[in-house]
């Protein structure tokens, strides 16, 4: 059971959180521009990683509000955790 | 008539408490402070359980948690009953009851021990090998083995007991409470870190408290006497609480720890009454200290798991503890020096110790001296060969060990004796460390596992981080200490420790016997009756993986998860392999240390807590009027009103039918509602939904469709603008914490640019749905100066009024195809909307219909709901939705999924109705659909999603999706049941007023 620091109300045990997947995703901005396999690209594919992998979460049963985390998937250990918005942390 | 084992009064037992307790349906006596294994041993018993594989007859082997052998089920055939509970940890009580498990019909004759003389037939894997085939036997194999099998019984009636979960935060956790922990939690309390200090055990000081070695010395004082002057100390600080009686059952990530406390366990029935008996204690602490102390290892030889063969160190604690002396002719078994300690702890006693086998050469500690001078035999270099004594033990034969310890020489020397103390040396009880992701390096010097690379705040203090000896033990904690908690000076650094320093051991994983392998049974794990034997076929078997050795012997397997003879598996697995114990690695050491009640994992989350659920404001009034009720999501919804006896098919009918022919009521709140203010508003819908929201006016209603990013339809339900920047959206029941959570994703992550807030409202409004040709007539009784006409109030649009004080918002909009409008009122005042339009309504015979009339009328008229005729594979095009897929708009969430080859698919599966041509029909929901009847394998066109008798049609109805059923029209299509084939013909699936003319009716 992680211990996550909310960005907007600090520490808090995981079951307040859900997790949304891989981070930094960006909805195209023009979708209908898109071939099938780019549109593929953005709807289906994430990266899946062993090691350190840049995830969103939830803070679903507290403030509600989406923010980052950077996570190694090998042990749990969060690195590092950021805003919506903001430049994640070089690696 | 068995005998008296009580040796001397211990201050941990009171003889003025006489307790009388059965067990196996006879009455023994003990006394207050005495284990259930202690009482039976000083009763002379320590047959209390047969083997789960060969039956074979086990007696006590320790005095703690690690008990594999003496597993007994307590209070049996009570609400109370608990099977596979270790005799060392149940404290007794007057009226405890317990029995031996897995022996019928008794532990002393047992038809099941006929396995040990089978037991060539039952190698490691035998089950693997023998039951698998042919695989359609397994059910029977099964039932015969759990027959036999029979691990103890469940309690049949539900647990009277309470339980409880409590969080609890603390700076520093300390876990155990022997020296180490004692010394730990003290010198982090008094330094003002919160510390929590927690033990298993009801009394504190570990094996220390009762450490008897003349030579081992702390201030001038034995360590017993020294460490009871510190837990007095403890006792009084304030920073500190101490619970006994607590277990850590399992170490997560991030320090997140949970105990089991144990409260009643150890009162007598009548006082358990009414109290908690089990609390789930959910740590968080910022630094663990892990005092776990060691465990002793037994030594592997043949027929090493008799009655009667024990840890040399239990041997002494019930001895000093207890005051029981485990048997009146003992020897003990030992490659090192403690278990000289616990000889002269017998002796001192007065209790006779025959002999001490040793496989070392010698050993010149004062303690070995002492031993000598007291005139016990010692017989160096040499090895037990075979034990004796089928129920009890009775003798052990003994013969020369071999210089390199592989073989054993010369004639074979038979001891008398009853009780055999084997000592094997200690592993650290590192299992908590390993669980919390932290890992273990093989020491070669100490022949154990110790901490190695911590993963959390945390550190191993004494024995279970690799300190054995008195005086290493305080040096190192001390530093630990002052390292891990930042503090300059402890008590503990002018403390002053003496030592018998002598520590010689030889280790041999597995003794050699004058018997080849094959015809000894040298036990490794007692609980699952693994050998050594079972372990070396293993190997020769080709397995390599220690885990998968574990897995085919069930080496470690069991309810004690091997914690006795885990290093031992280890040890034969790398002498025969030939590799290094360090290389091989330690098997995965799993949740929860000690087994858990399901009382205590689930607390308070029993029946009515088990799931919570969520009731309309309206519910007294369904539940008076004897409303049957079903679960929507969380929700109690009214399914239907039965009157005079109807069966659910007759209540519908009659509703079904009143709603569309006077009028009917239906308790709307449970959807959901979200309030969405802002001035980007408009923009907002225009992105979430597939149709265009820009034009709609102030005042009016629209429906919307809200997909998935990949097109699949996601939620629907009607949105209404109540002012320039303020709509109020509502959503499926079961749908509106999830539409709410996309929602916020999107406005969070990706348009924060627009200014939009979102506020659940769903329990703020109740809402009554009324619907009917007479619904109109109904609303003007009860709110008489509000405009009903067509041209004021036209469908799809939206009014404020007021019943008498209450303000209401007044939607016109239809789900039924009747006339309808639902009518929200905070909360608070449902009920009393509810009583208003019943009354108003009487004259016109008000008929209050559930969700099953709900689903029937909307049928009628084809409308989806969205997790019934869908489910996350549906286009709105595949509904034949198409008019509600904006063309204009650039986007929309799911907008370019639609256009991907896959969604414009011509052969997907697609909305249809579906009429059975005997109209009497009525189809099963999720009946296949198929075109040919001769044709194997038959291929499955869709499935029917909604079906009903309708009263209004008189026929029946059903939706279904078929591939390609867009273009099917008047197919004859057909659904195979189990016992007959229905004829079917695809239709038009709104079947009932089908150009909308009753909504103005
Ligand atoms: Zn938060």
């Amino acid at each position: 059971m992680f211990l996550i620091n909310c960005p907007y109300c600090g520490e808090r045990d995981q079951q307040e959180f859900k997790a949304g997947g891989e981070a930094h995703i960006e909805r195209p901005k023009q979708p209908t521009e898109l071939s099938d396999d780019e549109w593929a690209e953005y709807l289906f594919m994430r990266k899946n990683i062993k090691g350190v992998q840049f995830e969103r979460w939830n803070h679903a049963h507290g403030c509600r509000k989406w923010f980052n985390m950077v996570r190694d998937t090998s042990n749990d250990e969060i690195k590092a955790i950021y805003k919506m918005g903001e430049k994640p942390p070089s690696q | 008539m068995t005998k008296n084992l009580r040796v001397k009064s211990s201050e941990y037992i009171d003889e003025t408490n006489r307790i009388s307790f059965k067990f196996n349906g006879k009455t023994y006596h003990g006394f207050k402070g005495d284990t259930l294994a202690s009482a039976l041993l000083a009763n002379d018993i320590h047959l209390v359980g047969r083997s789960f594989k060969y039956h074979r007859p086990r007696g006590i082997m320790t005095s703690g948690s690690e008990e594999p052998n003496a597993i007994v089920q307590i209070n049996p055939d009570t609400n109370r009953t608990e099977p596979n509970v270790r005799a060392t940890e149940v404290e007794i009580y007057e009226g405890l009851e317990a029995s031996s498990q897995n022996c019928w019909p008794s532990v002393e004759f047992d038809i099941g021990g006929i396995n040990n003389f089978l037991s060539p037939f039952f190698p490691a894997g035998f089950y693997y090998k023998t039951f698998m085939w042919p695989a359609s036997f397994w059910e029977k194999y099964e039932f015969f083995i759990r027959h036999s099998a029979g691990l103890g019984k469940s309690p049949t009636s539900s647990d009277p007991d309470i339980y409880d979960h409590r969080n609890v935060h603390c700076d520093v956790l300390v876990v155990g409470a022997g020296i180490s922990g004692i010394l730990a939690a003290k010198n982090a309390a008094k330094n003002n870190f919160k510390t929590l200090l927690v033990d298993e055990k009801n009394e504190l000081g570990g094996s220390t408290i009762y450490e008897n070695n003349e030579f081992n010395k702390i201030d001038n004082k034995t360590p017993s006497e020294w460490l009871k002057k510190e837990i007095e100390e403890i006792k009084g600080i304030k920073n500190l609480e101490i619970k006994t009686r607590t277990s850590v059952a399992a170490y997560h990530q991030y320090n997140y720890l949970l105990a089991r406390e144990n409260l009643t366990d150890h009162l007598e029935a009548k006082d358990k009454t009414n109290k908690i008996r089990q609390r789930l204690l959910k740590i968080r602490a910022k630094k663990v200290i892990l005092a776990t102390g060691a465990l002793e290892r037994p030594l592997i030889f043949n027929n090493n798991d008799r009655p009667g063969i024990m840890l040399s160190s239990a041997v002494k604690k019930y001895s000093e503890f207890y005051g029981v002396a485990c048997g009146s002719k003992n020897v003990f078994f030992t490659n090192n020096d403690s278990a000289y300690e616990s000889a002269l702890s017998l002796y001192n006693k007065g209790i006779n110790v025959e002999a001490i086998i040793d496989i070392r050469e010698q050993s010149e500690s004062k303690i070995v001296k002492k031993v000598k001078e007291a005139g016990i035999k010692i017989y160096w270099s040499h090895s037990i060969v075979d034990t004796i004594g089928y129920k009890r033990l009775n003798s052990v034969s003994i013969m020369k060990l071999s210089i390199d310890g592989t073989s054993v020489t010369g004639s074979k020397i038979s001891i008398s004796c009853d009780c055999l103390g084997v000592a094997g040396g200690w592993t650290p009880a590192v299992h908590l460390y390993t669980q919390s992701g932290s890992k273990l390096k093989f020491n070669e010097e100490k022949n154990v596992f110790l901490p190695n690379q911590n993963k959390s705040e945390q550190i191993s203090v004494g024995s279970c981080g690799g300190d054995f000896k008195i005086d290493e033990i305080i040096k190192n904690l001390n530093q630990k200490l002052k390292d891990n908690l930042n503090i300059k000076e402890t008590d503990l650094d002018n403390v002053k420790v003496e030592i018998d320093q002598e520590n010689s051991k030889r280790n041999i994983w597995l003794l050699p016997s004058d018997k080849p392998l094959g015809k000894t049974k040298p036990f490794v794990d007692y609980q699952n009756d693994a050998t050594a034997k079972d372990i070396k076929l293993a190997l020769r078997e080709g397995f390599r993986s220690i885990e998968h050795v574990k897995r085919y012997t069930t080496t470690g397997m069991g309810t004690d998860q091997g914690k006795l003879g885990n290093m031992h598996a280890l040890g034969i697995i790398a002498d025969t392999a030939g590799v290094k114990m360090a290389e091989l690695g330690t098997t995965t050491f799993r949740p929860p240390y000690t087994p858990l009640t399901f009382g205590t994992i689930v607390g308070r989350n029993v029946g009515k807590f088990f799931d919570i659920f969520r009731r309309t404001s309206m519910n007294d009034w369904h539940v008076e009027n004897k409303a049957e009720f079903e679960n929507v999501g969380q929700w109690k919804r009214a399914w239907y009103y039965p009157i005079n006896g109807e069966t659910m098919h007759q209540a519908v009918q009659r509703e079904s039918k009143a709603a569309r022919e006077s009028a009917g009521i239906l308790d709307a709140s449970t959807l959901g509602k979200i309030d969405i203010q802002g001035s980007d508003a408009s923009e907002f819908l225009n992105r979430v939904y597939t149709n265009a929201w820009s034009k709609l006016a102030i005042g009016k209603c629209r429906y919307g469709l809200m997909l998935n990013e990949d097109g699949m339809v996601y939620d629907d339900g009607v949105t209404t603008r109540l002012g320039e920047n303020h709509y109020i959206m509502t959503t499926t029941t079961g749908g509106a914490a999830n539409v709410l959570g996309k929602l916020e994703d999107y406005l969070q992550t990706e348009w924060p640019e627009l200014d939009v807030y979102l506020t659940s409202v769903t329990d703020h409004y109740a809402t009554a749905s009324l619907c009917g040709p007479n619904s109109k007539k109904i609303l003007k009784k009860i709110i008489p100066d509000l405009d009903l006409s067509d041209e004021n109030f036209p469908h799809m649009s939206f009014k404020e009024a007021n019943i008498g004080s209450i303000q209401c918002r007044i939607m016109r909009i239809s789900f039924t195809g009747e006339h309808s409008y639902e009518i929200n009122v905070q909360a608070s005042y449902g009920k009393d909307l509810w009583k208003k339009c019943m009354e108003a309504g009487q004259e016109f015979n008000i008929t209050p219909y559930g969700t099953e009339t709900m689903h029937l009328l909307r049928a009628e008229k084809g409308f989806i709901i969205v997790g019934q005729d869908t489910d996350g594979t549906m286009t709105p095009i595949d509904l034949q939705m198409d008019w509600i897929v904006s063309k204009k708009k650039y986007d929309f969430i799911g907008k370019r999924s639609l256009y991907r080859s896959d969604t414009m698919r011509e052969d997907r599966k697609q909305l249809v109705g579906l009429l059975t041509d005997d109209p009497n029909i009525v189809l099963e929901e999720g009946a296949q659909i198929v075109s040919e009847l001769n044709q194997s394998p038959v291929e499955m066109l869709g499935h029917v999603t909604s079906s009903y008798f309708s009263p209004n049609l008189k026929k029946s109805i059903a939706l279904a999706v078929v591939r390609g059923g867009k273009d099917m029209m008047g197919k004859k299509l057909f659904v195979p049941m189990e016992n007959k084939n229905i004829n079917v013909t695809i239709a038009n699936p709104v079947f009932y007023d089908e150009k909308n003319q009753r909504l103005n009716a």
